[in-house]
């Protein structure tokens, strides 16, 4: 596995796949490290953040070839419908952008089975793999300062779901109601890796 | 108890973040300056990571129920207690009844108030970090609010041997961060060469900079990945956004290069309008600057007699009175053994 240096208190590992991150993130845990601070997995990727003065740079990087060889047990998946009002500000632009007319837009949007690769960038939102490779658009050039809460949205391979009003750079289809993110639940993510999503369109 | 009568401009409670629910997306938080957070407590005698007010170009106007023990650390404020200018960086003894004014921070943007036995908000996963990004922990606080705390008065004091000063012009150290290849040589002089300057959009998720576009060589989309706090992103419009404290924990812009982690608290000093250049640093070099840091935060924070501590709010309370600015300047030159 390829790793890369982040500043001085971070390593970037790539995994070549969701799921791999995930896993690679429980295998690490399983280690009890001194100074590890925290595992971001991603779509290829897993970040490890350490401090620095306490953490063992030497031996963990020792570890992961161990990891490679290790069999990997598939996870429960659960199974999510998610109702959407297609109204977003950028679907005139998706339009312009993948040449599709608006109907066939949402049509495709709505029709695919996304699996949930990892959560990130903010409480609960989910990056959605099994986005048509038709509706391929890119991040905004320039983010957003804010959006409203529930925006769905699409980015390069991606669709997402905006849990709560941020800042935002991905280009927004429409709006649902569902809570992905509640602290005083658990788990507090209504979301899951490798669990699927279906958009719903609603009136 | 206390109550708070003016909020100033952005006051939340903060402490070193909420760690370890990255994988939920949870952002860390925590205070943005962590070396001023750490500095207020150990002067007040907690933990170094405990809950602390920050205040952001405005501090609040509090007044106290209880006695209490609390000190500032970070971008300089002028505080008075009922009037009278009390000093920074020590331990400052208030009787209650009394209220604390914290006024405009007139050097950095962010100051921070601990209190002896630590503030007690009600902790979200783990953290008492205000996080208005991802609407987590205790909300930013108001006019009217009872801020709940756990006082006890100290028998022994501290105070701060040296001051950190936060000027508008910073030099930050960067490492070559991860998407380093996606730039040319010459995207790298850019960096390190052009002096940026702070925008007025920034908060504590990020610092947008403007200044001397930053061309990528690369230009596919990368995929989305963990970021860190100082991390200097590239979006498409080519003017950096270096992330802070409260960033998000994913993000899809590249990275030029990441801010050492020894420069982060003075980071989270930068003003909008602050002029800021990035300066390329070894590994080595950033390690070492890390322990330095650390090991001058323990050796900064001398403990204080009684004596000593009101000399040094006699000494502020005098230099605030017109007549007496003169003798205290000449006592200085005398090489009196007190300190600002």
């Amino acid at each position: 596995m390829n790793t890369h240096p982040v500043g001085d208190s971070a390593l970037l590992i790539d995994t070549h796949d969701a799921m791999v991150a995930q896993h690679l993130r429980t295998y690490i845990l399983r280690q009890s490290l001194k100074g590890l601070r925290e595992l971001v997995p991603a779509h290829n990727t897993l970040l490890v953040e350490y401090d620095a003065l306490l953490f063992d740079l030497t031996s963990f990087i020792r570890l992961l070839p161990k990891f490679e060889q290790l069999k990997r047990p598939a996870a429960p998946a659960r199974a999510h419908d998610v109702p959407v009002t297609y109204d977003g500000e950028d679907l005139k632009e998706v339009v312009r952008l993948t040449g599709l007319d608006m109907a066939e837009v949402i049509q495709r949007h709505s029709s695919a089975t996304y699996t949930v690769a990892f959560l990130g960038f903010a409480p609960g939102f989910p990056y959605l793999i099994g986005l048509d490779p038709k509706l391929r658009v890119p991040r905004l050039k320039t983010p957003r300062t804010k959006i409203a809460s529930g925006a769905v949205a699409i980015a390069d391979e991606f669709s997402g779901i905006y849990p709560r009003a941020t800042p935002a750079g991905w280009c927004i289809l429409g709006y649902t109601d569902v809570v992905l993110f509640d602290p005083d639940r658990e788990p507090p993510a209504l979301l899951t890796p490798g669990d699927t999503v279906h958009f719903r369109p609603s009136a | 108890m206390i109550t708070v009568i003016d909020p100033g401009n952005l006051t939340s409670f903060q402490d070193l973040g909420r760690v370890g629910y990255a994988h939920l997306g949870v952002p860390q938080a925590g205070a943005a300056d962590s070396m001023s957070l750490r500095h207020a407590n150990l002067l007040v005698g907690n933990a170094e990571g405990s809950a602390a007010l920050e205040m952001t170009v405005n501090g609040p106007t509090l007044r106290f129920e209880t006695d209490a023990v609390v000190a500032f650390a970070g971008g300089r404020v002028e505080p008075t207690l009922d009037d009278m200018p009390i000093p920074m960086y020590q331990s400052i003894a208030i009787h209650a009844g009394q209220t604390l004014a914290c006024g405009a921070i007139l050097t950095g943007i962010r100051c921070y108030l601990a209190i002896a036995g630590g503030f007690s908000p009600n902790p979200t996963l783990a953290s008492a970090s205000s996080d208005t990004f991802a609407g987590l922990g205790p909300p930013v606080i108001r006019a009217g609010d009872r801020l709940s705390c756990e006082t006890h008065s100290l028998h022994q004091g501290w105070y701060l041997r040296s001051p950190p000063e936060f000027p508008d012009e910073a030099i930050l150290g960067v490492i070559p961060g991860p998407h380093a290849d996606w730039f040319t040589p010459a995207a790298f002089e850019v960096l390190s060469g052009c002096t940026y300057v702070v925008r007025a959009d920034s908060d504590r998720t990020g610092l947008r900079l403007r200044g001397e576009d930053i061309r990528r060589e690369k230009h596919s989309e990368l995929s989305s990945q963990g970021m860190v706090t100082g991390a200097v992103q590239i979006p498409g419009d080519g003017q950096p956004i270096v992330l802070l404290s409260n960033h998000g924990t994913i993000g899809g812009y590249p990275v030029i290069a990441v801010v050492i982690h020894a420069d982060l608290p003075r980071m989270g000093q930068l003003r909008s309008g602050a002029k800021l250049r990035f300066q390329l640093v070894s590994h080595e070099q950033a390690l070492a600057a890390l322990r330095g840091s650390e090991a001058a935060l323990h050796a900064a924070v001398a403990s204080a007699d009684s004596g000593l501590l009101a000399a040094r709010r006699l000494l502020v309370m005098a230099k605030a009175h017109p007549g007496l600015r003169q003798a205290c300047l000449q006592l200085e030159r005398w090489r009196v053994n007190v300190r600002r």
